[in-house]
């Protein structure tokens, strides 16, 4: 259920991210432009911030089915190890998030 | 009748007392028009080796009991023709995929069963023999879903065919969640929330991933995979509505 919630956010969020990359690099876009635009804005901090939410949460439930099927990983240790992974993606997110959008 | 010729067969044989271990056998076997694969075996087990062990019963595609792996696919063999499967003259037979073998070419199918059980895949009305007959019309929406569904005679092919089930132990199956979806749309069901807790886990519906194997080989025509993708939807529903 998780996993169907938050792929529906992370469908929301990659068609905006992708429309507004697409919209935003008419006409050529340096690196100090993107970030003129992006820095401070509390809207598009809250927008990524979600989406590194739905990322946290998908990836691992969806890495947990393939490591189960591929290489037999149960138990415990897997679902340790994702708990790990999933931190790991939240805090390379927000590193992100908060870089460019702070 | 003259048999126009011969065919290499490549038999299953399990190790004597385990099942789990053993080889290929081959034999060559008469060719005749319209000949089945169970022909085949028959043949082999009759003239050839009567310690070969497999099952059957109509022998005429309606019970589903000689269900087994002909070059590498799941069929059933009494209506599998040779002329149909042959490669280079030779077909290749073994037991049904995913289910303990037993001794060659027979298959131990209650882990297909139990899955079943737990899958809920029992009827459970709430009418008594007091209550007037349940008017079950044909062309609801719901009695159709059913009617697609409901022709299983439980042969395991599916099972055989679907990838997660050979990668996931726990995973229930095509056969136990299509049966689960037909009885959820039963309108006289009474087990609904059951059923649903039933196949939402892990080793449940969403543990499918739409390979359709199981669709592809059924021999009954039935798409477990349509059963499959509705359970998904019901259980999204229900706890959308906060039931489950």
């Amino acid at each position: 259920m998780m996993q169907r919630a938050s792929a529906a956010v992370l469908a929301l969020c990659v068609a905006v991210h992708l429309a507004t990359i697409i919209y935003a690099v008419q006409d050529g876009l340096t690196a100090a432009e993107i970030l003129g635009r992006t820095r401070g804005s509390a809207a598009w901090f809250a927008f990524y911030s979600l989406f590194v939410l739905a990322a946290t949460i998908h990836a691992p439930i969806g890495l947990r089915a393939a490591l189960g099927e591929w290489l037999g990983w149960r138990g415990r240790s897997r679902d340790f190890a994702l708990l790990i992974f999933a931190m790991l993606i939240a805090w390379m997110g927000m590193h992100a998030v908060v870089a460019v959008f702070a | 009748m003259l048999p126009d010729s011969t065919l290499q067969v490549r038999v299953w044989r399990s190790d004597p007392g385990n099942g789990a271990v053993g080889a290929f056998q081959e034999f060559e076997v008469p060719r005749y028009p319209s000949q089945t694969v169970l022909d085949v075996v028959t043949h082999i087990q009759r003239a050839l080796d009567p310690t070969l062990a497999y099952r059957f019963a109509c022998r005429v595609g309606m019970c589903g009991s000689c269900a087994m792996t002909v070059n590498g696919v799941p069929r059933w063999t009494c209506r599998t023709h040779v002329d149909k499967v042959l490669e280079k003259n030779q077909i290749t037979i073994g037991p049904l995929r995913n289910l303990p073998v037993i001794r060659d070419l027979v298959t131990d199918m209650r882990e297909f069963f139990d899955k079943w059980a737990r899958a809920k895949g029992q009827f459970r009305g709430a009418a008594t023999r007091k209550d007037d007959f349940a008017k079950v019309s044909p062309l609801s929406e719901s009695r159709k879903q059913v009617d697609a569904g409901i022709e299983c005679i439980g042969c395991a092919v599916c099972y055989s065919a679907c990838d997660v089930v050979a990668w996931n132990r726990d995973y229930l199956g095509p056969a136990a969640l299509n049966r689960a979806w037909t009885l959820l749309r039963d309108q006289r069901d009474s087990a609904r929330l059951e059923r649903l807790r039933a196949v939402a886990g892990d080793a449940g519906c969403h543990s499918c991933h739409t390979h359709m194997s199981c669709t592809e080989r059924c021999p009954k025509g039935i798409s477990p995979t349509a059963g499959i993708a509705g359970l998904k939807q019901e259980i999204a529903r229900a706890v959308l509505h906060g039931v489950l």
